[in-house]
Order: structure tokens, then sequence, then C-alpha cells
């Protein structure tokens, strides 16, 4: 099984997706340019500081709000690995899971972590944090052939031959 | 077992008999709305990522530019300009500056029974007629308007039962708003709530549209509502007919169930910076503001501009206070001139502003500044949702907006 460590940043409930990435930035033209932005009405030096492979770990209802897709995509250009919370938004989930973001539920781990700490993920399986194992639920299987295949559009892309690499 | 109105929809839209709460079904999707707030992207996967792409069935798409209109800057007008583009050269249904995309929808084209996606997270707004709205993001999108299809974890459904009637004063905003405040901000989260009982039948369809379209608010997947004579008569009036008229079965299987006195509901409002943070309007009472917003797919309907005007005629927008007044359609807009209505607000000092997201979506007109307090019939109140990242959103009814918006600080309709 897939396995990963990284450094942890830990946020609250309710990350709405406006704090994800404000309105006002959505119409820059790449989600590169999007990025320094990231989580700004929350905390504005968050998005400088992430490195690639770090981990969020959150409360409850994270990306809640609206239906952009910007809001995981950037999360993702950010280089962050893994979002951890108690849960999401629905319409979040989905996005992320489109988007080849991996999205872990567990309901322990924001109250047993430091932000600065590091945590060991094994997919489907567990998070390891200072010699303790906090377990996580296995994800659907139709949302495991998405994510396996890159995203959505790629599972498409496959499924109805419409694959512009072939 | 019966099912729910929700699970008739999925089984209808994925060609069984019956579906069950957590089963995952593929499901042929009835219509596709999108807005400039993502059609962009769409377009450029569509193009970027795909070989060959095709439209499944051009009939079904709707795009609507509400966001940012008119444009407001070279980017939002390069948005609009690729949309307006491929929607002419596909020969997608196209609105532009006619309204908010939900209420163009319930104008135009949403029917009962169906299953709607729309990419914008209030397309729960129809089930206010009886269909399955639900929010998606670009990519969903693009594979829908593809294929025809997607995926659909079917829900667990949230059933409230309404009974009794709004007191004079109290207004579908202040009905929802307490929903949310009791359930909480994830209360729903990926379920269907459904809406029913001897209450509903006193809802108008403004009303009903109010209350589905803030579902989302507490984290639903989709709203739905008995169709009832009110419904079928909103339909009939606009020449169209249902798909699907669906009702719960009498053993249908909710996750929960309550039932919710309507005279018992008061003026609320929803502070800073969540929309389940409510507490009775009075208790608000007397904190100062810069501007107030009445419109929006949620309150900008007739109905809302009709209780504001009845409100401000006679006196006037307080000094300190920049109030917008905007239609939630062309239609609206166009009643509402007859009626005179507009006429009201602009005596008043109201600006009346055209049929758009205005700032319910904080990057089009009408944005607050640093520090200043905005109170709105909008949707949300996030942190920063109308403008700079340190402002503040209440969210209140027609009433209890214009209210404020006259005495320059929160108040209710009865305090002036």
């Amino acid at each position: 099984m897939e396995k990963f460590t990284g450094t942890v940043w830990v946020l609250g409930d309710d990350i709405d997706t406006d704090i994800i990435i404000p309105t006002e930035y959505l119409a820059l033209k790449t989600v590169e340019d999007m990025k320094p932005y990231a989580f700004s009405p929350l905390r504005p030096e968050l998005a400088g500081k992430i490195q690639v492979g770090d981990i969020l770990v959150a409360g409850k209802n994270f990306g809640c709000g609206s239906s952009r897709e910007q809001a995981p995509e950037v999360i993702k250009a950010l280089g962050i690995r893994a979002v951890v919370a108690k849960s999401f938004a629905r319409i979040f989930f989905r996005n992320a899971i489109n988007n080849g973001l991996l999205l872990i539920e567990q309901d322990q781990l924001q109250k047993a972590v430091s932000e600065g700490d590091t945590v060991t993920v094994t997919v489907n399986e567990a998070i390891s944090h200072k010699g303790k194992d906090y377990p996580i639920v296995s994800l659907p299987k139709n949302l495991v052939d998405i994510i396996a295949a890159g995203g959505l559009v790629k599972a498409m892309r496959r499924r109805n031959g419409l694959d512009k690499e072939d | 077992m019966g099912m729910t109105i929700a699970e008739k929809i999925i089984a209808a839209a994925a060609g069984v008999e019956r579906v069950r709460p957590g089963d995952i079904y593929t499901v042929e999707v009835d219509q596709l709305m999108s807005n400039d707030g993502t059609t962009h992207l769409t377009i450029d996967m569509f193009h970027q990522k795909l070989k060959n792409p095709q439209i499944a069935d051009v009939k079904k798409l709707v795009w609507i530019v509400d966001h940012n209109v008119p444009a407001d800057s070279p980017k939002t007008a390069a948005t609009h300009k690729k949309m307006r583009d491929f929607a002419k050269e596909h020969g997608i249904t196209f609105y532009e500056g006619q309204g908010v995309c939900h209420q163009i929808m319930m104008e135009n084209h949403v029917r009962p029974g169906e299953l709607i996606f729309g990419a914008d997270s209030h397309t729960c707004a129809y089930g206010a007629l009886g269909a399955f709205g639900t929010g998606v993001g670009c990519t969903d999108y693009l594979y829908a308007m593809v294929t025809g299809k997607s995926w659909v974890l079917v829900p667990e459904t949230l059933k409230f039962n309404l009974t009794g009637k709004l007191q004079p004063g109290v207004y579908a905003r202040d009905l929802i708003l307490t929903i949310i405040g009791q359930i909480g901000a994830n209360g729903a989260n990926y379920k269907a709530m459904e809406f029913g009982g001897e209450g509903l039948k006193t809802l108008t369809m403004s009303d009903r549209i109010s209350i589905c379209n803030l579902c989302v608010e507490a984290g639903a997947k989709t709203a739905l509502m008995e169709v009832d004579d009110t419904a079928l008569r909103y339909l009939e009036e606009r020449g169209r007919s249902p798909k699907h008229v669906f009702a719960s079965d009498g053993d249908a299987v909710y996750e929960k169930e309550y039932t919710i006195d309507l005279g018992s509901i008061r003026p609320i409002v929803a502070k800073p910076h969540f929309v389940d943070n409510v507490v009775e309007a009075k208790e608000c009472a007397g904190v100062k503001i810069d501007e107030a917003f009445l419109g929006s797919c949620n309150n900008g309907r007739l109905e809302d501009l009709r209780v504001g005007a009845a409100l401000i005629k006679g006196r006037k927008v307080h000094p300190l206070v920049r109030f917008l007044v905007v239609p939630a359609s062309k239609e609206v807009y166009r009643q509402a001139l007859e009626e005179g209505l507009l006429q009201t607000f602009m005596e008043a000092g109201a600006i009346v502003m055209n049929a758009n997201c205005s700032v319910c979506w904080g990057s089009c007109q009408g944005v607050i500044g640093e520090g200043e307090v905005l109170i709105s019939t909008g949707t949300r109140n996030f942190k920063g949702r109308a403008g700079h990242a340190d402002s503040f959103v209440y969210l209140a009814s027609a009433a209890t907006v214009t209210a404020s918006a006259i005495k320059g600080e929160i108040a209710t309709a009865d305090m002036l």
C-alpha cells in the first residue's frame, strides 16, 4: 500500500472555499497565479510557507461553500500531498477526487498533532503520529478507480477512448 | 420498503426499480447548467484534455453569464467571450445579463422529477419544483457534458415536516436560517433535505426557492419539496409540464425527521462568519452597517422587492449607508418596474442595479472594504465573501435588510 511522510499544517473547523481561494483571485489566468492567495483571509503567510509534500490537517466540514474547483486545485498546486480532516463538504470532496487530490477522513488526528509535526500516511490503512496509529477507512471502489486513473478526466479518456495522448 | 423523492429521482435516472442510500449509480443527467464562475475552465479542459470531444446532447446544456455581468475587468470580459463564442459555435442555450442563473433556471427550465447538475453550489434551489438539483465542479460538469452521464451516491434523506403558518413579518429566509442553525453547517452533509407537510402548502414558490437554495449551507447534496398545486401552477404559467411528479412513499426511510411549526419562527440574523451562526435578529439590533444588499438567487424576487418597497416607501436610506437593490432576473426587474417598486427604492436613495449576482459573489459591483459591515439577503457570510478579508457580513430577510438600510444599523421591520 502507498506510504508517505510529511510535515503537517493544522487548521480548524469549517474551512470554506472563500478561505481556500477568495473570489477576487478566481479570474487569475492559472492556478499557479492563485497559489500565493490560498488561505489568505485566514492566514496570509501560510501559502508561502507550504512545502511540496506537506499535509494539511483540519477539523469538520473542510471545503464547505462554493463549487469552485480552484479550491482543490490550488491546494494540489501548492504541493499538499493529502488533506486529513474530520469531515469534508460534499462538492469539495467530489472536486478533489476528480483532480486526484487525496482526502482522508480521520476524526482524532487534528487534536493530537501540532503544526510542524511529522506524520506517516499509509493509504487506505492508517496515519501514524508519534508512535500511535490512527485508522482510516477505505474509499469506495469507483472512487479508488478514479484516483488510480489520475482523476476523472483521465478515467473518462480511458473509458471513452477520448485520450488526447493515446 | 418505500423510497423518498430523492431515491425515486435517482432510480429513474439510473433506469432501475429501486435504489438504497449508500449505493452508487451511473445516471443520465437531464439538464446541465453552468455560469461564468467556472465555464471558461470547463471549455479549457474540453479543448486541451480530450481528443475529438463531443457534447453528448447539446439540448441539455444551459449556460448563463450572471456572476460578473456586465464584465468588470478585461479578465472577466475574456472569460465571457470564451463562453459566448463556445456557446454560439455549439448551439448551447445561452443567457447573458438576464439574471441570476438559478432564477433563470426556475423561470425557464427546471421540471419536477429531473436530475440537474449545476456548476454552482446553490443548484439545490431546483428542489422547489421537485427536481434533484445538485452542485458540481467543472470536471464533473465536463464529464456529464461529454458523456451525458455521471455517478451519484444515493444520499440519506432528512425530512422536515412543516406545520402551521409563518407569522406576519417573518419570512422563508428566517425559517431556513433557523433550520441551518439547528442542524449546523454540515448537519446535512452528503444528505438530501426533504420538505413537506401542511405548512409547505402555505408557502409561495418564492419562499420555497429561498428555502431550497440555502440548503447547501447545511451541507446538503440536494433539497426537495413535494410538488403541489402551487408548484404545478408556476410550471403551467410558464408553459412547462413535469417530467415526473414523485412523492415519498408512506414507508420511506428517513435518517431523521423534524417537525417545525412555522408559527414559532422569529426574524433571524446569521452573524459573521458562518451561516449557522444564527441569533434572533433583535440580538444584533444596533450594529452599525455600511452597506445593505437586497437581491441574489435567494431573495431577489418580486415578493422580496415588494416587502422592501413597502417598508421604505415614504422613508429614506440612512445617509451613511449604500443600499443596493438587485432584481434576480429581467422578468423580476420588469415586473418591479411595472409595479413602481424600483421607483420607490430610487426615491428613497437606493442604488438599483442590473440583474446579476452582485455583492453576494464578492467580485462584482458593490464589494465592501476593510472593516466594513454589510447586511445582506445573499447566500453566504464567510470571511471575505463580500470583499475585503477583514469585513463583516450579516445575513437576514428582505424586511430586516431594508429596515437596517433605513436605520443605519441592524433593525427589524417593527423597530422602524
